[in-house]
């Protein structure tokens, strides 16, 4: 039988839309301080990193190692940390999830929150130290608001990625 | 690797401005378009914020009126003392020169660091080290300049110290921002804690860098060694920014023109 339409079942969607959503992703959510919000607080959620993680989380064989060291390398572009920052803790929290891959059998949502919301703090105080340790040693209190929000922002994020993943891999 | 590049932007803070600067010209489009709009988004964050705190914030808004009632009275009789002194010297209001007005376009809000994005860049003849101040008072200063954007590295940041003093005595102090919109200060003279809530502390102009005068901070709390004090500019209300020359640059002129006039006069003779 001659193909008169095409049948959707077997078409493989484009290698580039496969390999290139995921970072391009990522980019655009470290770019979230080009909106105009101008504050004395940190206050923010760090997107780029809950959309990495969510990504992390869901599609595990999809990324290397590694990549948490440009996508970090980007983020830190945008987000006014010292460069390298957020190379270094996005690339720590990425061999920390490999190892706990390996450990782990399997993991359910509530799981994935956990790790998401561990991860988040971690970079947020780690992302503190490392700008001044001296002096913000004892005032994590300042970050309280951001991670809160992160911490409660990361299943909707996780829900969009979910979905721009389906998108992604349907033909 | 990561480690690696963390340790040569701290040797070198500025080896990888340009990168950044890059960042910042690429969005600056869309952010100066979105802050076009955005008078609403202004203090997103603070609303938020107050939003966590709402309970504690309302007890302690109650006493802080209180508080500023008494300041108003306070500053009124700054005012006319400001007055009387400023006739006595016959002292001018001299403002120096503003090289540009701009908006603020975006700041590092998901960073513990507290930079912002002018609008305006080297084009306007930025460069770094000049103070940005707004009318309600200082804001910081350019930290690294792209052709149309420009770093600023606010006052309440944890990394910019600022000569102050306070309004009524003149007694020299240091800022140092505390990434929420306060400022810590610190007397010069160790051993006295003199500052009282209200006091209004301005630029001194030691350093060079800002013209004496600007308001930086009100004293909102007394700490063992110095106070709290919360900067008076809040960059999130601030509709246009003023950028103005480096204080000390002209005084520099000015010491070199003059001792050039001395050697041809010399020579004259």
């Amino acid at each position: 039988m001659p193909r008169s339409r095409q049948s959707r079942i077997g078409r493989q969607p484009s290698q580039l839309r496969i390999k290139l959503i995921p970072p391009l992703t990522v980019v655009i959510g470290s770019m979230i301080t080009a909106l105009p919000i101008i504050t004395d607080y940190p206050i923010l959620p760090p997107m780029g990193l809950l959309v990495i993680l969510a990504w992390r989380l869901i599609r595990p064989g999809y990324w290397a190692v590694w990549a948490g060291f440009p996508l970090g390398l980007i983020d830190d572009i945008f987000s006014g940390q010292p460069l390298g920052s957020a190379a270094f803790l996005w690339s720590l929290v990425f061999i920390l999830l490999e190892t706990l891959d390996r450990k782990a059998v399997r993991r359910d949502y509530w799981q994935d929150w956990l790790i998401a919301s561990t991860a988040i703090i971690f970079v947020l105080i780690g992302g503190m130290l490392i700008v001044d340790f001296r002096s913000n040693v004892l005032r994590f209190d300042l970050l309280v608001p951001q991670i809160l929000l992160s911490v409660l922002l990361y299943p909707f994020v996780a829900r969009l990625i979910g979905a721009i993943d389906n998108w992604r891999v349907a033909a | 690797m990561g480690l690696l590049l963390l340790l040569i932007s701290f040797i070198d803070p500025q080896g990888f401005s340009a990168l950044r600067t890059i960042g910042a010209e690429a969005v600056a489009p869309i952010s100066k378009s979105l802050s076009e709009i955005g008078g609403a988004t202004g203090s997103a964050g603070d609303e938020i914020a107050a939003y966590f705190n709402a309970a504690s914030k309302n007890a302690a808004m109650q006493r802080k009126l209180e508080q500023y009632r008494t300041e108003i009275l306070e500053a009124r009789a700054l005012k006319q003392e400001n007055e009387r002194l400023k006739g006595l010297l016959k002292l001018d209001e001299e403002e120096p020169d503003s090289i540009a007005m701009a908006r603020l376009i975006s700041s590092t809000a998901s960073s513990a660091r507290r930079l912002a994005t002018l609008g305006v860049g080297s084009n306007s003849g930025l460069e770094a080290g000049q103070p940005v101040r707004s009318p309600e008072g200082l804001v910081g200063r350019i930290l690294e300049t792209g052709p149309t954007t420009a770093r600023v590295l606010l006052v309440s940041d944890g990394k910019n110290v600022t000569p102050v003093q306070r309004a009524s005595d003149s007694l020299p102090a240091f800022a140092t921002g505390r990434g929420d919109g306060t400022v810590d200060i610190q007397p010069i003279n160790i051993g006295s804690n003199p500052f009282k809530t209200g006091d209004l502390m301005i630029t001194s102009g030691s350093g060079g860098l800002y013209s004496p005068g600007i308001p930086v901070a009100v004293v909102i709390r007394k700490t063992e060694s110095g106070a709290i004090g919360r900067v008076l500019a809040n960059p999130a209300k601030v509709s246009h920014a003023i950028v103005q020359p480096i204080f000390q640059a002209e005084t520099v002129r000015q010491i070199e023109k003059d001792s050039i006039e001395d050697v041809e006069q010399e020579s004259g003779e």
